[in-house]
C-alpha cells in the first residue's frame, strides 16, 4: 500500500505534466481551427503557388526581418527578441520532455556536461538581451509614449496587449534565470552564476525554488501560447504563411473586378443582342457584391492579413493622410478587419451560419471619411514589416461606396460624369484633346 | 506663345503605311492642363531632338480610366480601358511613352489582362536610355552649381519601383542633386494620388502638399524636380503657399532636360 502511494506519488508530476500539457494543445488547437475557419470565410482568390519566390520572399521578410530594420533601433531590438525566443525553444524542448518524462536536465548528459553549460550559457545570454529589449520596448511604449503607440485606435485593450506580452516575456525569462540558479545540480551558467550566491543555502528551500520556477517558467509558456491568438501576437505564426502569400504584383497595380469585367464586356459587345432576355439567375449563386462591405466581401488573403497585423503602427505613421491629421489610419483598417470578422466568427458559432447582426465592417466600424482621405500613396504596404497590404482593403471598400451606394464625393461623380461623356476628368471636349500641339 | 509643334498622329503613319517606334501616351493632363502641357511639349521637342519616331493619339486618345479606378468606380474605368485597348490594338501599338506615372501604371499594370499587352516605359526610363545610347545629349552648363531635390511620384517609385532613372537622368544636368529625408521607398505622397486630386481634402489639420513641400523646402533647392504633373501641381501650389515661387521653381525631369539642351 505504502509502495502504491509512493508510486503514485513519484508519478504524479509527470501525470499533471501530461494533463496541462494535454489542456494546452487541446485549446490551442481549438483557437487555430476557428481562426482558420474564418480566415476561409473571405472570398476565393486564386494565388499561384507554390513557388520559389515565395519561399524567397518568407524568408527574406518572416525570417530575415528585412523590413523591421528600416527603423534600426525596434529593427535590431525585436531580431534580439526573436532570436531568443527561437533558441530558448531548444531548452523548451528538454523542459517537455523532462517533464514527461520524469527525467532532470536529459540534454546534460546527451550534451556533455561542458557543450550544455555554454548552451545554456548563450540562451540565458540571449534571455538577458530579451529582458534588455523588453525593458527598452516597454520604455518605448510607456514612458517615451513614442507617437505611433499613441493614436485613438490603440486606446484600451491595444495597448494593454502590447504591454502584457512584454510583461510575460520578462517574467518568463526571470523563471529561467531563477530555474538555473537554484538548480544544485548544475554549475552557475553564465548569467544566472551571478544569481546562485543570492540563493537560500537550506537544500529544501532551494529545492522549492527550483521546482516553482521550473513550472512557474513551463506553465508560464503553456499560457502564453493560449493567450497568442487572441492577441496581436499571434504574428509570430503568421508572419509566415502571410508573407509567403504576399502580393508579389507592382504595388501600383489593382486588381481588375472579374463581375465588372464580364457585364462591361457584354455593354461593349457589338454583338450582342440589347432585346435577350437576361439569363436566367442562378438561385443557388452567391450574390456578388462590387466591391466589399463586410469581411465576406474581402479575399482570405485580406482577412489572413488581418490575422497577422502586429499593430506596431508603422503603416500609419508613415500615412501621409494621417500625417496630416486626417481620420485614416492603415492600422485601424487592419484592427477594425481583425475585429469584425472575430465577431462575424462568433455570430456564427452562436446563431449558426446564416445569422445577419446587422452590422458591417463598412459603415459600423470604418467611416466612408476615413476610406476618401486614402491616397492610395502604398506608403502602408511598404512600410508593413509582415507584407499586408491595408490599401487593398480601403480600394474594395471603396468599390462598394461607390458601385453599390453611388455615394461618392460629389466633386468626383462629376469626375466621373467627364470621364465618361469627353474621356477626361476635366470638362474639356474629347475633339479639343490634340489642340496643345498648336496652341 | 503660339509655337506649332509639328506632332505625328496615328492616324498620319497609318495613312503612309508606317508605323512608329513608339506611341506618347499623352494623358489628361498633359493634353488639357496648361501646366503639364509645357511638360507635353518639352518631351516632344526631346523626342524630335534624339530623332525618336513617335506618335500620338490625338484625339483618339481618351482617360485610362484610372482617376475611376482609385475613386473605386471599377465599371467607369473597365469602359475606358476596353475602348482604349481597342485603339491601341487597332494601331498594332507595341511600346508605349508616357510622362504621366498613373497612365504609365495604369497600361504596363491594369491593361495586360484586359487584352492591352504593351511594353510601357515612363518617359524619366527613355530619357535615360535615349542618353545612355547617346541619341541625347545635354550640356549641364546652365544648372551648374543649381540644387535640384527629386520628389518621387508614388507610382512610379513605390507603385513600380523605378527609383533611378529620373535621378539618372537629373545627374547629367552638372547639378547638386539633394535627396528630401524621406525619399524613394520612404518618399511622402504630394496629396494628388488615389483621386484626391478632384476633390477636397477630408477634414485634417495640413494639406499633404504643404507637408511635402516643407521636406523639399528643407534641401534649399533652387529647383524641385518633379516626374508628374499632378505632383508637380501639388508641388508647385506648396512652393506658392510659402511664397517662394521667386527662388524655387517647380519643374519636370523632361523641361529640365529640354531647357538643358536649349530647346
Ligand atoms: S495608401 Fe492610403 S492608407 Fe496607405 S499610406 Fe497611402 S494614404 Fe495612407
Ligand atoms: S498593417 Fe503592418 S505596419 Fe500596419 S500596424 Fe499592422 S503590422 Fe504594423
Amino acid at each position: 500500500m505504502i509502495d502504491y502511494m509512493e508510486q503514485v506519488l513519484h508519478y504524479l508530476p509527470q501525470v499533471l505534466f501530461a494533463v496541462a500539457l494535454g489542456v494546452t494543445s487541446y485549446f490551442f488547437y481549438k483557437s487555430i481551427a476557428r481562426i482558420r475557419r474564418n480566415i476561409n470565410l473571405g472570398r476565393d482568390l486564386q494565388l499561384e503557388g507554390p513557388t520559389a519566390e515565395r519561399w524567397k520572399t518568407m524568408a527574406r521578410v518572416a525570417m530575415g526581418q528585412t523590413k523591421m530594420v528600416v527603423r534600426p533601433v525596434a529593427g535590431i531590438m525585436h531580431i534580439l527578441i526573436y532570436l531568443g525566443f527561437i533558441l530558448i525553444n531548444i531548452e523548451v524542448l528538454e523542459i517537455l520532455l523532462d517533464g514527461l518524462l520524469g527525467t532532470h536536465r536529459l540534454f546534460k548528459p546527451l550534451l556533455g556536461k561542458a557543450f550544455y553549460s555554454f548552451l545554456i550559457g548563450f540562451f540565458e545570454f540571449l534571455a538577458l538581451l530579451v529582458v534588455v529589449a523588453c525593458v527598452v520596448f516597454l520604455y518605448r511604449r510607456n514612458v517615451h509614449k513614442l507617437k505611433r503607440f499613441w493614436k485613438p485606435e490603440m486606446k484600451g485593450w491595444p495597448a494593454k496587449d502590447g504591454n502584457y506580452i512584454l510583461i510575460i516575456e520578462l517574467i518568463l525569462m526571470s523563471f529561467l534565470l531563477i530555474m538555473n540558479a537554484s538548480d544544485p545540480t548544475v554549475d552557475g551558467f553564465l548569467i544566472s552564476g551571478f544569481l546562485k550566491p543570492l540563493m537560500p543555502a537550506d537544500e529544501g528551500t532551494l529545492h522549492l525554488i527550483e521546482r516553482v520556477a521550473w513550472w512557474g517558467h513551463i506553465l508560464g509558456i503553456f499560457a502564453f501560447l493560449n493567450y497568442v491568438p487572441y492577441s496581436k501576437h499571434f504574428h509570430i505564426i503568421m508572419a509566415f504563411p502571410n508573407t509567403y502569400w504576399s502580393n508579389l504584383n507592382a504595388k501600383g497595380s489593382f486588381n481588375n473586378l472579374e463581375s465588372v469585367k464580364k457585364e462591361v464586356e457584354l455593354m461593349m459587345d457589338p454583338n450582342a443582342d440589347p432585346y435577350a432576355a437576361p439569363p436566367e439567375p442562378d438561385p443557388n449563386a452567391a450574390v456578388l457584391r462590387f466591391g466589399a462591405k463586410d469581411v465576406k466581401d474581402l479575399s482570405w488573403k485580406q482577412l489572413m492579413d488581418s490575422y497577422t497585423c502586429t499593430e506596431c503602427g508603422r503603416c500609419t505613421s508613415e500615412c501621409p493622410a494621417n500625417q496630416t491629421g486626417k481620420m485614416l489610419s492603415p492600422r485601424k483598417i487592419m484592427m477594425d478587419t481583425r475585429d469584425r470578422l472575430e465577431a462575424v466568427g462568433k455570430n456564427i458559432d452562436e446563431h449558426g451560419p446564416d445569422h445577419d447582426d446587422g452590422k458591417a465592417l463598412l459603415g459600423d466600424h470604418i467611416s466612408a471619411e476615413e476610406l476618401w482621405a486614402c491616397t492610395s500613396c502604398n506608403a502602408c504596404v511598404q512600410a508593413c514589416p509582415v507584407n499586408i497590404d491595408p490599401l487593398s482593403i480601403i480600394m474594395d471598400l471603396r468599390r462598394y461606396l461607390v458601385m453599390e451606394e453611388s455615394n461618392a464625393p460629389t466633386e468626383l461623380n462629376s469626375v466621373f460624369t467627364n470621364i465618361e461623356n469627353n474621356g477626361a476628368p476635366w470638362q474639356f471636349a474629347q475633339a479639343d484633346r490634340f489642340n496643345w500641339a498648336s496652341e | 506663345m503660339a509655337e506649332t509643334l509639328t506632332v505625328p498622329t496615328m492616324a498620319d503613319y497609318m495613312a503612309r503605311g508606317e508605323a512608329p517606334e513608339i506611341l506618347f501616351w499623352v494623358g489628361c493632363a498633359g493634353s488639357f492642363d496648361d501646366r503639364a502641357k509645357k511638360i507635353t511639349k518639352a518631351l516632344v521637342k526631346l523626342l524630335q531632338k534624339a530623332e525618336v519616331k513617335f506618335a500620338v493619339l490625338g484625339t483618339e486618345e481618351a482617360c485610362t480610366g484610372d482617376p475611376a479606378k482609385r475613386a473605386g468606380n471599377e465599371f467607369l474605368f473597365m469602359m475606358q480601358a476596353m475602348m482604349n485597348v481597342q485603339v491601341l490594338n487597332g494601331y498594332g501599338i507595341e511600346k508605349i511613352v508616357t510622362a504621366c506615372p498613373h497612365c504609365f501604371n495604369t497600361l504596363k499594370n491594369e491593361y495586360p489582362e484586359l487584352g492591352g499587352s504593351y511594353d510601357v516605359i515612363h518617359h524619366t526610363q527613355l530619357l535615360r536610355d535615349l542618353m545612355k545610347d547617346g541619341k541625347l545629349k545635354v550640356e549641364g552648363g546652365s544648372f551648374k552649381g543649381k540644387r535640384i531635390t527629386f520628389h518621387d511620384p508614388c507610382y512610379l517609385g513605390r507603385g513600380n519601383g523605378e527609383y533611378e532613372a529620373p535621378r539618372e537622368v537629373l545627374e547629367k544636368l552638372d547639378a547638386e542633386l539633394s535627396e528630401m529625408k524621406r525619399c524613394k521607398t520612404r518618399g511622402l505622397c504630394c496629396g494628388a494620388g488615389g483621386a484626391q486630386m478632384f476633390k477636397e481634402a477630408e477634414k485634417g489639420d495640413k494639406e499633404v502638399n504643404i507637408e511635402r513641400t516643407e521636406d523639399a523646402l528643407e534641401v534649399k533647392p533652387d529647383i524641385i524636380a518633379a516626374g508628374c504633373p499632378f505632383c508637380n501641381t501639388m508641388m508647385t501650389d506648396g512652393v506658392k503657399h510659402f511664397e517662394r515661387e521667386d527662388n524655387v521653381q517647380v519643374l519636370d525631369v523632361a523641361e529640365l532636360i529640354a531647357s538643358a539642351a536649349d530647346l
